[in-house]
Order: structure tokens, then C-alpha cells, then sequence
């Protein structure tokens, strides 16, 4: 029972009960804050997996931007509160979720299948070197320094684009 | 013990559905598009998973890319909803259906 | 001129096209004429050409082929426009383009003034184009070409006046008429042709006959494609059962009648039987059916022409009598006899109608006899032509009609038997009375028109010209088929010239044996004095007492009734075999299966498939969401695929 393990249950746990809460709840509001702690649990289980400058930076944008952002449209639309979670639409929904289960189960075997436990060697790769600034930095600036400029422009249009499409009308 | 890689693999798996159910099932545009964010950091997570179990780096430069990417996507996603919400003052999403038969 | 005979189709070809399509531009009726007249013409001379030309050959070498260009070379048919130049298509073609001729030349006066001037001349050089396709053919195939055509040409012109009224219906039904019973009679002609191609392997006259001679075929097969033949004849040339058209065809121009109802069109039946005679000789049932048709059908247009009073009528069954009287020849292997009978029919019946038009146009198109009378001293030279031509088809010695309606009886007797010789001796008696009879109404006796209304007059030069030559030829016609007791040394020259093209049916048949002179000029004697003896009664019915005709009219009431009436063989096949098919058709075909089972396929089809659609297009709900449900079943599907693959 290694602290690692111990850890990782923890994260998990409040990962994916996170999750499932934040679709049913019917108020907005409350999915948003559930979806904020499932970001967080995940930043947790990044720092676990040693991409240190990956779990912060998770923290920063997904919660601390993209979520903000998210809470900011929600209260300005000011949408109503849905009915409860089973209480409309019932037999479509149950539909749904006998679908995705059973695409859920088809991943799981495909996981299985592939048995990559038995291929991958973790105790010559994992080294807390791969996840540090200076690794990352040093590959995106100098392997990957085309998708970082595209990545660039992306959010240049990103950022006109929104703007153009939320602005009031041109008097 | 280390942990299998299995484990995280599933985990991944099991948020990504429940991203799924959650695109399918809200009516609220909004929490939809949160549901879509769920997916992609279970993607995410996936990435770092096996980024460290081969012990290279460039899972994790792909990660932040697809960070940027859905940051960028949130961005327009929600200009785009605030739009529709100006002409048919609702986010309800089975009210939004002018491409009916 | 052998080689150019193809020139013979041309020339009416062109005049065709010529007058169709510059004809409505052209108002020189003149000019049509001319043009409509003198393509026949010169066809005319280079028949004549060819015709001395092959005078010079030897007897045995006279058949010559003149090939134009292939027509279809498929999967073993190989059928060319070839034209046959050979003894019989020239008699045929001579007789075809000189009365034709004449009658062209006729029409020019005869038709003057009518507003469809350039028409008529069209369709009648359309029709000797055709014709002559028809005689000069080397093949069944282009003969049908030509069969089909005079078909068409025969519904065009007598449904010329398309807006007149004719009997109870108008004249394009009676067009409608004949082309629908020949379409009945071309349906057999097909099936015979297909035998003949199925038997023989082809189509052209010279191989198979040939090899109908040479080939090993069981005889009920010849039997069964010289009756199906037969049938074609009786379409065109009108025998029992087809017949009924040929009356109703008077409803057209009297030149039509002339040309296609008396001299040629009809004796297309004739000429095909003839040309296939190596066929008919092989299967003796088939030709004694062929002689009991065409002596029955003799006889039997003969009794309805005694009491009929349009003048064009009687004529059309006078017609439907001698054409008879060709088929019992044929029937009796007696060919060239039939064929001598065309030639001589063509004179004095072209001639007849001829004349009957010209007394038509003078009395102001008054058709009924007894609103005749009288007219000899009006118009000379139509009397005396017509009475020529009465004389000649009564078969009075020394004129045509005389020599070859005693051929056919003659041989009738001796090649298949007495009953066929006193019928037909009872037909030409009947003959001769119902045509005197049309004669003494008409030119004798008392006026019976109003004669200050109507001043009946001479024909113009342009219509009595023919009128004179075609009498010339009526009258010394005949001189060419002189019998062997009277010529001697010489033969029968329409005999010998036409021997190579019937010596082997004649030889399969072995008809002959010595028959004695004394019984033929017995016969012969016997025959002229009943015609006589008719001509004398109908003078004195109808010169001297019309009584006696109006009291036998009324004691024998019933059968004058049923003769008057055509033994309502036009009412039979209405009733048994027309309106059935018609109401059949109408409440079954159209009314069930075309409107009930095919509209609705069709409409049921289309209405499914809005149906379908109707169902299919609810998937668009315009829910995004929706969209992407179908997203995730197609991974769910998708990934199924992959492990089931994998494992």
C-alpha cells in the first residue's frame, strides 16, 4: 500500500464522482463548481504521473480561466433551473446511458486486449526528469516549435473571433 | 507497488463516457459544452498517462497543446451561444432546432 | 437499261419528294401534274427498255439481278436492294407503270380544282414507288417494304377527303378500314416469311426456291407457309375473309380507285402467289384451298354486284369477282393464266373506273344509277369506251377479257375438275348480266335526272385520252395470250414468255395430259353464249321492261334484301369480332389493367416512397444532440467491428 496508490485512489475517487454528479445536477451553477473539482482531482493525478508543469498548468487555464469564463456566461444568460436528472425524458436517457455503457465496456475490453502492462517496462521509463519545466521547454522550443507558433495564431482567431461574434450590433 | 497502467486507462475511459452521457442527455447548451470540456481533459489524461509510463516528454507537449486548442474553443463556443442567446433568449438546446424537416 | 433498272423506283421517288414538299409552294396545278406524271413516264421507258432488252436474251437466261446497296447484314440475314429483273416482274412492272401512267395523266383533268392538288399526286407517286418495290423485290423482305407501302398509300388516298362524310362513317374510317384488314392479312404474310427464313435459311426468291426444291422439307410445312402467304394474299387482293375493305375504299377518288383498287395493288396478292408458286406446287392441299377461295369468293361478289345501284360499287365487287377469278387460276396451277388475267383486268377495270369517274364528275357527283340514263349522246367517247370495256370483261371474243377468263376456266376443268368450271361459268354469266345492267342504266334508255339542273358533258381531252388508249388495249390485249388451237405454230406467247418462271412448280404439279380440242372448243362455245344470252336478258330488263326488275326485286324480297345488304358480312364481323374486342379492350385493358394495375405500380410506387421518405426525413430533428446520439451508435458499431476482428 504505497503512498503512490493511496493517492491515486483518492484522486480517482473524487475524479469520477465528480464527474457523474456534475451531469445530473440540475442548476448550472452546481456543474460548474462539480466540474472545477474534477479539474482539480485531475491536476492531482498529473503531479502523481510527474508532469509537474502540466498539473499547474491545468489548474490555471481549466480552472482558473476556461472555468471563470464559463461561471461569467452562465450568470450572464441567467439560464432556468432543468427538471431533475430522471425526471424527463426517461426512457431516451436510459437509452442513451445502455449506449454509452456499452461503448464504455467495449473500451475497457479493447484496453485490456491490447495488454500494455506487458509491454511497457515502467521501471526503466518513469524518471521525474520527463515532466520539469526545463524538459518541456526545451522540446517545444526546439522539436515542437511549429505547432507552438500555430498554436499561437490559433488563439489569435480564437480571441478575434469571439470577440466579432459577441460584440453588439455595429450602430 | 507501481501502479498498472490499466488503472488510469479505465479511469480515462470512464470519464469520457460520462462526458458522453452528459453531451447527449442536458438540455442546457452551456453544461453541454462543459460535458465536451470533461472529455477532453479525459483525452488529456490518457496523454500523460502514457507520457510517463514510455517516459517521453512530447505526451505532454501535446497535452498542452490540446489545452490551447480547447481553451481557444471554449472561447468562440460560448460567443457563439451568447449570439443565439440575443435572438431567441434561450439556451435551451430543443428550442435551438431551425434545422427541422 | 437492265442495269438501270432501278431507275424504275427512283424516278417516282423523286417525284415524290419533289411534289411533297415544294407542292403546298407551287400553285401551277400544271406544273404538279407534269411532274407527278412524267416520273411514272419515264419509268414507263425504262421498263420498256429492259423489257426488249431481255427479249434478246435466250429463254433460259432471262433473269437477271440489279443489286443497289445492303440493306441488312445481321447474324446471317443478309438482305440487299436488289431488284429482279425477270420475265414476271416485267409484265407486272409494264403494267404497273403504263396504266399507271395513264391514270396519272387521267387525274391531272380529274382532280383539277381541288385544294389538295399537290397531295394527291404525292401519295400516288409514293404508291408506284412502292409498288414497284413490290414487283421488281428479290427478296420477301424489301417486298414487304413494298407490301407496307402501298398499305399506307392505299389508307392515305382514300381518306384523301378527310373531311367528307362516307356511308355511316367518314372516309378516313374507311381508310382506317382497309389498313386495319390488310394489317390482319400482313400478320400472316409475316408468319410465312418467318417459316420461309426457318425452313430455308434466307429470304432471297432465287435460293429459296431453289432450295424448296433441293432440301429435304416434310410438306405440311409448305402447306403451312403457303397458307399463311395465302392469308397475306387475301388481305391485299381482298378474298374471303378479308374483303370487306375493298367496297369501302370507294370512298376516295375515283383515280385511286383505278389505280390502286383495280389494276395494282390488288393483284399484289396474285403476283406474290405466282412468284411463289414452286412453294404452292409443293403443297397441293394448300392450292386447292387457294382455288376454292378465290372461285367462292368469284361467285359471291358476283350475286351482291347484281343489285347493287352506286356505280363504284358495283365496280368493287366486280373487282373482288375477277380477282376470283385470278386466285382459282392459281389455285389450278394454272399461273400464267392468273397472271394473264392481271394484265387484262388491269385494262378493262382501270378503264371502267375510269369512265365511271368521268361520268361521276359530268353529273356532278352523283353516284346512284338510277339517276343515270341516257347519257350516250352527252359523252361519245365515254360510252363508247366504257361499252368496250363491258364487252371485254364479259369475255366477248376477240377482246382481251375473252381470252384469258377462258384460259382460267379451261384449265380449271381440266386441272382440278368440272364443279370448278360451271361455277365459274355461272360467275361470268353473272358477270356479264350485272355489267350490262350497269351499262344499260347508265348510257341507255330514258333520262332519269333532272335535265334542266344538271347538264351532264364530255370529259376534257386530258381525261378521254386515256379513256382511248386504255380501250385500245382492252380490246387487242388479248391477242398476246392467244390459245394454241387458234394460233397454231406460234403457241400462246404470254405463255411462253412467262414458262421459265413456272416450270418447275408446273412440272411438280404434272397437270397436262392431252385433253381433247373438241371439248376445250366446246367449253369455250358454251361460255360465250351464256355471256350473250346475259347481255341480251339485261337489255331487255333494263331497256326495254325495268319492271321485271322491280317485281323480281319484290318476290324474292328476302334475298334481295340479303344481296342489297352484302349479306351483312360487315354487320357479322362487327358483331362477332369487332365490337367484342373493342368493348373487351376498353373494360379490360384499359380500364383494368392500364388504369387499375399499371397507374397504380406506378402511382403506388411513388406514394411508397414519399411514404418511405415522409418516415426517413423525422430524423432531422434539428437537435444537434440527436446528431451526435447517431455519432455514438456508429462508434459502438465501429469498435464491435474492431474487436471482433481482432479476435
Amino acid at each position: 500500500m504505497t503512498l503512490e496508490l493511496v493517492l491515486f485512489i483518492i484522486f480517482a475517487t473524487i475524479c469520477a464522482v465528480s464527474a457523474v454528479l456534475m451531469i445530473t445536477r440540475p442548476n448550472p451553477v452546481i456543474s460548474a463548481l462539480f466540474l472545477v473539482l474534477n479539474f482539480a482531482s485531475l491536476a492531482g493525478l498529473y503531479l502523481i504521473l510527474n508532469a509537474q508543469f502540466i498539473a499547474v498548468a491545468q489548474v490555471i487555464v481549466y480552472a482558473g480561466a476556461i472555468m471563470v469564463f464559463f461561471l461569467f456566461v452562465i450568470m450572464l444568460l441567467n439560464p432556468e433551473k432543468e427538471k431533475r436528472f430522471f425526471q424527463q425524458k426517461t426512457k431516451l436517457r436510459i437509452f442513451i446511458i445502455a449506449v454509452v455503457a456499452l461503448v464504455l465496456i467495449q473500451i475497457i475490453y479493447v484496453i485490456f486486449l491490447s495488454s500494455p502492462s506487458e509491454v511497457i517496462n515502467p521501471e526503466v521509463s518513469r524518471s521525474v526528469q520527463t515532466g520539469t519545466i526545463e524538459n518541456i521547454g526545451r522540446e517545444m522550443f526546439t522539436n515542437y516549435i511549429l505547432p507552438f507558433e500555430a498554436a499561437g495564431y490559433l488563439l489569435l482567431a480564437a480571441t478575434i473571433g469571439a470577440m466579432v461574434l459577441a460584440k453588439k450590433k455595429f450602430e | 507497488m507501481i501502479i498498472p497502467i490499466e488503472y488510469y486507462l479505465v479511469l480515462s475511459a470512464f470519464m469520457f463516457s460520462v462526458g458522453i452521457i452528459g453531451v447527449l442527455t442536458r438540455r442546457n447548451a452551456i453544461v453541454v459544452f462543459m460535458c465536451v470540456e470533461l472529455m477532453l481533459n479525459s483525452a488529456n489524461l490518457t496523454l500523460i498517462t502514457y507520457s510517463s509510463y514510455l517516459g517521453d516528454v512530447a505526451g505532454q507537449l501535446f497535452v498542452f497543446f490540446v489545452m490551447a486548442v480547447a481553451a481557444a474553443e471554449a472561447a468562440v463556443g460560448l460567443a457563439i451561444i451568447i449570439a443565439i442567446f440575443r435572438n431567441k433568449l434561450t439556451v435551451n438546446i430543443d428550442q435551438i432546432n431551425i434545422l427541422k424537416w | 437499261m437492265i442495269d438501270l433498272i432501278y431507275l424504275t423506283v427512283l424516278f417516282p421517288l423523286l417525284g415524290f419528294l419533289f411534289n411533297g414538299l415544294l407542292g403546298p409552294k407551287i400553285k401551277n396545278e400544271k406544273l404538279i401534274g407534269i411532274i407527278g406524271s412524267s416520273t411514272i413516264g419515264l419509268s414507263f421507258i425504262v421498263v420498256v427498255g429492259a423489257f426488249v432488252q431481255t427479249l434478246a436474251l435466250p429463254p433460259d437466261q432471262r433473269l437477271t439481278i440489279v443489286t443497289l446497296f445492303q440493306w441488312i447484314d445481321v447474324a446471317g440475314i443478309d438482305i440487299s436492294f436488289s431488284y429482279q429483273v425477270d420475265q414476271l416482274s416485267l409484265v407486272m412492272s409494264l403494267i404497273v407503270t403504263g396504266v399507271g401512267f395513264l391514270i396519272h395523266v387521267y387525274s391531272i383533268g380529274y382532280m383539277h380544282g381541288d385544294k389538295s392538288f399537290w397531295r394527291f399526286f404525292t401519295y400516288l407517286n409514293l404508291f408506284i414507288f412502292a409498288m414497284m418495290n413490290l414487283v421488281l423485290a428479290d427478296n420477301f423482305l424489301l417486298m414487304f417494304l413494298g407490301w407496307e407501302g402501298v398499305g399506307l398509300c392505299s389508307y392515305l388516298l382514300i381518306g384523301f377527303w378527310y373531311d367528307r362524310k362516307f356511308e355511316k362513317s367518314t372516309t378516313s374510317g374507311a381508310g382506317l378500314k382497309a389498313f386495319v384488314v390488310n394489317r390482319i392479312g400482313d400478320f400472316g404474310f409475316l408468319i410465312g416469311m418467318f417459316l420461309i427464313y426457318s425452313t430455308f435459311g434466307t429470304l432471297i426468291f432465287t435460293d429459296v426456291f431453289a432450295r424448296a426444291v433441293s432440301f429435304d422439307v416434310p410438306e405440311h410445312i409448305f402447306v403451312l407457309i403457303a397458307i399463311f402467304l395465302f392469308i397475306g394474299a387475301t388481305g391485299k387482293s381482298a378474298q374471303i375473309p378479308l374483303l370487306v375493305w375493298l367496297p369501302d375504299a370507294m370512298a376516295g377518288p375515283t383515280p385511286v380507285s383505278a389505280l390502286i383498287h383495280a389494276a395494282t395493288m390488288v393483284t399484289a396478292g396474285v403476283y406474290m402467289v405466282a412468284r411463289c408458286s414452286i412453294i404452292y406446287a409443293s403443297a397441293p392441299s394448300a392450292m386447292m384451298v387457294v382455288a376454292v377461295v378465290g372461285v367462292f369468293t368469284a361467285f359471291f361478289a358476283a350475286t351482291i354486284a347484281l343489285v347493287q345501284n352506286d356505280i363504284k360499287k358495283v365496280l368493287a365487287y366486280s373487282t373482288v369477282s375477277q380477282l376470283g377469278y385470278m386466285f382459282l387460276a392459281l389455285g389450278a396451277g394454272a399461273f400464267s393464266a392468273g397472271i394473264f388475267h392481271v394484265m387484262t383486268h388491269a385494262f378493262f377495270k382501270a378503264l371502267l373506273f375510269l369512265g365511271a369517274g368521268s361520268v361521276i364528275h359530268s353529273m356532278h357527283e352523283q353516284q346512284d344509277i338510277r339517276h343515270y340514263g341516257g347519257l350516250k349522246k352527252y359523252m361519245p367517247v365515254t360510252y363508247g369506251t366504257f361499252l368496250v370495256a363491258a364487252v371485254a370483261i364479259s369475255g366477248i371474243p376477240p377482246f382481251s377479257g375473252f381470252f384469258s377468263k377462258d384460259e382460267i376456266l379451261w384449265l380449271s376443268r381440266t386441272n382440278i375438275g368440272f364443279v370448278f368450271w360451271l361455277i365459274g361459268l355461272i360467275t361470268a354469266l353473272m358477270t356479264a348480266f350485272y355489267m350490262f345492267r350497269l351499262y344499260f342504266m347508265t348510257f341507255e334508255g330514258k333520262e332519269k335526272f333532272d335535265h334542266h339542273k344538271l347538264h351532264p358533258h364530255e370529259s376534257p381531252k386530258m381525261m378521254t385520252v386515256p379513256l382511248i388508249l386504255l380501250a385500245v388495249l382492252s380490246a387487242i390485249g388479248g391477242f398476246i395470250g392467244i390459245p394454241e388451237i387458234f394460233s397454231g405454230e406460234h403457241g400462246n406467247l404470254f405463255h411462253t414468255w412467262l414458262a421459265p418462271v413456272f416450270k418447275t412448280a408446273e412440272l411438280k404439279l404434272m397437270h397436262g395430259g392431252s385433253h381433247s380440242h373438241l371439248e376445250e372448243i366446246i367449253l369455250m362455245l358454251v361460255s360465250v353464249l351464256a355471256a350473250v344470252s346475259a347481255i341480251l336478258y339485261a337489255r331487255k330488263v333494263y331497256l326495254k321492261k325495268p319492271e321485271i326488275a322491280s317485281k323480281t326485286a319484290s318476290k324474292f324480297k328476302g334475298a334481295y334484301n340479303l344481296l342489297l345488304n352484302k349479306y351483312f358480312l360487315d354487320e357479322t364481323y362487327d358483331t362477332v369480332i369487332v365490337n367484342p374486342l373493342v368493348k373487351g379492350s376498353e373494360s379490360i385493358l384499359w380500364k383494368f389493367a392500364d388504369n387499375k394495375i399499371i397507374d397504380g405500380l406506378i402511382n403506388g410506387i411513388a406514394k411508397l416512397i414519399g411514404n418511405i421518405s415522409g418516415s426517413i426525413k423525422k430524423i432531422q430533428t434539428g437537435i444537434a444532440q440527436s446528431y451526435a446520439l447517431v455519432m455514438v451508435l456508429g462508434i459502438l458499431i465501429a469498435l464491435l467491428w474492431i474487436i471482433l476482428s481482432y479476435s
